[in-house]
């Protein structure tokens, strides 16, 4: 019985326990440091983006009575009528004791320039307006928005705001009015770019990442996925395979920016296809996803194992078939899962499309691959950089927009893996 | 696989003929150049599509320079139409225009730029003098003990170079070299205060590439911080340093006055008057630049002119006033108006 005391091994483990339980412990709370540090940061993005962004989902309009004078639309063209003066029209007939001219502009400062193309369009498709009188509620210009969003303050002094002590009475009388209501900012999800921060919206940069993404799609999977078979199943291992190897790990590894001045040179300098479009930009980001699609594509068929192939090939399927039929079947969902976090990585990328002229002010909404377009990243980059302060809360409603997009991507990978992901 | 091989060249076929049949004719304005103008120039090309039937020119901040590089790079319809610029083009430049058979090119002026010296309004406004930028700021200053010999700059706080500068560490945040605004900057204020100075003054004369060097180079040794081309970042890092200055262009401050104060330089405070009136000493003429060539091919680039160079666009009560560009008076208006509607073809010797 008094044999295990007199153990020296087992004593020297029980000398040692105390302090390998402690490693163990220690390990556990660094690494817990860890993720908790790295959890702190993500909240602190996520919390500064949506606590300046979520302002920006609504937007203030302004209810105006305008009289559609039959004198003003005499001219055939609707853009020839005089718009913006029945917008001028209105407003002084709600302010008759605004006289002079200083204070007339400052009075039609208030409503945001896209109203009178707001009133366009909406005799354009009822033309029987003309000559009506109607209550229409128009965007407000945005140091209104800002001011009843709360990031003017109004009890700075009056030149350090820009609205101006009579412009607060006049938004004063028509709150009293029930002339001014917050409603969810449509237009931010359905126009185009805009130097008005009341009219700017992000539809034309998702439509541009959309073909852009398109594009990228189309030509970096198929040729990646062939490069991948090609290089796991038929090649012969030899120097070559290894040099092409080496390569294309590196190139995963090239920052984005020099494939952006590759696609400058050889897409637009010697092909000639036209710059600023998702053509070229969806050429560019082709060649920057190509090699993460190849070596995850690769990965994946590694993982097959050799039993399939071999039994492929027991029962007299012919080398094709065998890929064809049972290994690439089997490594697709792992391919996939690649090929969207490939595609993840090209909608956030922005450095490339700066060299072939997707970095670029377009308000038309892109409708083809051949449109000048720009991405959301660009439009992210364009808007931090303007000078109007409510620009601010649209970047990062734009990037919440963006992160949306690379969530869904994500849960998308995820999902696909957990459904068709095969264990050995 | 074969299939999706076969599709995706069939696709990659269809791109190219697609795109070489885009590439033979262009219906929308391509613009390109400086970051300064762009806020200008995009608010005219906004106004211009939704008010005519032409497609919205598309507009690409590239800096003066790189425009000018795309610009000249020859006539057709993959090369813009229009160069945006923050100065007037150079000799240089304009010879790689010529060369690259661009003959024919109008200049059009557009109004003025004002650079501004700010800080937070936590502290006090400073005043100061073209002088005091550059003995704050230049990598080699004169001797203060006297004589005609430049030393590395000794100035650590705006107290030692003038005693009724607050006693506080230059701190200056300001554009990165590839900016616009940074050479205009180094023209407009360090060159102008240097020559304050007799020896350097004579200096240019003697020996340009001493003068130049003296005048426009910035110390490196941390007291001019390169804040990069994004105004509004240098406007929140005045916001967060009450004791840092930041140099960028008059809309900004114009955009952000409840929290920064423009300095006062040589008793003249950046408002949009003073600027207007040429009071303010540092403003800088913005223009842009047209190829003839192009104006009957691409449609709308009259169009485009004749919206840009009306008054309701570029007058004293303008749009683009409103958004921060200083106007030029009006006889300089009607001329460039109709330098631009007769499309006066530009001259160098």
């Amino acid at each position: 019985m008094d044999q295990p005391e007199k153990n020296p091994t087992i004593d020297k483990v029980n000398r040692g326990l105390k302090r390998r339980y402690r490693a163990e412990r220690r390990f556990r709370i660094l690494g817990a440091t860890a993720i908790l540090t790295a959890l702190c940061f993500l909240f602190l993005l996520f919390f500064s983006i949506v606590s300046s962004g979520y302002k920006a989902f609504e937007k203030t309009f302004i209810q105006i009575e305008v009289f559609f004078d039959p004198a003003e639309f005499t001219n055939e063209n609707l853009a020839a009528a005089n718009f913006p003066g029945l917008i001028k029209a209105s407003m002084n007939s709600m302010f008759p004791e605004v006289t002079s001219r200083k204070d007339k502009k400052d009075l039609y400062y208030l409503i945001s320039p896209g109203a009178s193309f707001q009133l366009m369009k909406q005799v354009k498709n009822n033309p029987a307006l003309i000559g009506q009188k109607e209550l229409i509620w128009v965007a407000a210009n945005d140091d209104v928005d800002m001011l009843l969003k709360g990031n003017i303050d109004r009890t700075r002094p009056e030149s350090e705001r820009r609205i101006s002590d009579k412009q607060l009475g006049w938004l004063d009388t028509l709150a009293h009015d029930g002339k001014i209501k917050k409603t969810f900012n449509t237009a931010f999800f359905t126009s185009g770019d805009s130097r008005e921060p009341e009219l700017a919206g992000i539809w034309g940069a998702t439509c541009g990442s959309f073909y852009t993404l398109l594009i990228t799609l189309s030509l970096s999977f198929p040729i990646g996925v062939a490069a991948a078979v090609y290089l796991e199943e038929f090649a012969p291992k030899n120097r070559w395979t290894d040099i092409i190897e080496v390569n294309i790990n590196n190139l995963a590894a090239v920052p984005s920016i020099v494939y952006g001045l590759l696609g400058l040179a050889v897409f637009i300098n010697f092909f000639g296809m036209p710059r600023s479009t998702p053509l070229v930009g969806g050429l560019v980001l082709t060649l920057m996803t190509l090699p993460i699609i190849i070596i995850a594509s690769r990965a994946s068929l590694k993982s097959v194992p050799p039993s399939i192939r071999e039994a492929a090939l027991g029962i007299g399927a012919s080398k094709m078939q065998m890929v064809a039929h049972h290994v690439l079947p089997l490594a697709l969902p792992g391919m996939l899962t690649g090929t969207i976090i490939g595609m993840a990585h090209a909608l956030g990328e922005t450095a490339p499309l700066l060299m072939v002229g997707m970095v670029a002010f377009i308000v038309d909404i892109p409708h083809g691959f051949t449109d000048p377009a720009t991405v959301l990243p660009v439009q992210i980059y364009l808007w931090a950089d303007s000078p109007e302060r409510a620009f601010v809360a649209k970047t990062s409603a734009a990037i919440m927009v963006l992160l949306a997009f690379l969530f869904l991507m994500n849960a998308a990978a995820v999902l696909l893996r957990k459904r068709f992901e095969i264990k050995w | 696989m074969k299939k999706s091989i076969l599709l995706a060249s069939a696709l990659f076929a269809g791109m190219f003929a697609g795109s070489s049949a885009q590439a033979a004719g262009r219906d929308y304005i391509s613009i390109v150049g400086s970051s300064t103008v762009y806020p200008f120039s995009t608010v005219v090309a906004e106004q211009f599509g939704k008010t005519t039937n032409f497609k919205t020119p598309k507009i690409e901040s590239t800096g003066t320079g790189g425009g000018f590089k795309l610009f000249c790079g020859g006539v057709g319809v993959e090369y813009p139409d229009i160069s945006n610029a923050s100065r007037a083009i150079k000799k240089s430049e304009f010879d790689t225009c010529q060369a690259n058979g661009v003959k024919d090119i109008v200049e059009v002026k557009i109004g003025y730029d004002g650079i501004v010296f700010a800080n937070s309004k936590k502290s006090a406004p400073l005043k100061l003098t073209r002088k005091d930028i550059f003995l704050a700021l230049a990598k080699n200053v004169p001797d203060p003990k006297g004589g005609d010999k430049l030393v590395p700059n000794p100035y650590k706080t705006w107290k030692d170079i003038d005693p009724a500068l607050p006693n506080e560490k230059i701190e200056v945040l300001g554009p990165p070299p590839t900016s616009g605004t940074r050479d205009a900057f180094v023209e407009l204020t360090m060159e102008t205060g240097a020559t304050t100075f007799p020896f350097i003054h004579d200096m240019e004369k003697k020996d340009k590439n001493l003068f130049k060097a003296t005048t426009q180079t910035i110390r490196e040794d941390g007291a001019y911080i390169e804040a990069g081309e994004n105004d509004n970042l240098i406007v929140q890092k005045l916001e967060a340093n009450p004791h840092a200055v930041g140099i960028f262009g008059f809309s900004f401050l114009d955009q952000n006055a409840d929290m920064i104060q423009g300095s006062i330089i040589e008793n003249e405070s950046p408002t949009f008057d003073n600027i207007a009136s040429g009071k303010y000493p540092v403003s800088r003429p913005l223009f842009f630049y047209v190829k003839k060539a192009h104006v009957d091919v691409i449609p709308g680039i009259k169009e485009y002119l004749g919206e840009f160079t009306s008054e309701k666009a570029w007058g004293s009560e303008g749009y683009l006033a409103d958004k921060g560009m200083i106007p030029m008076d009006k006889k300089e208006r009607d001329l460039f108006a109709k330098q631009a509607k007769e499309l006066k073809t530009l001259t160098m010797k």
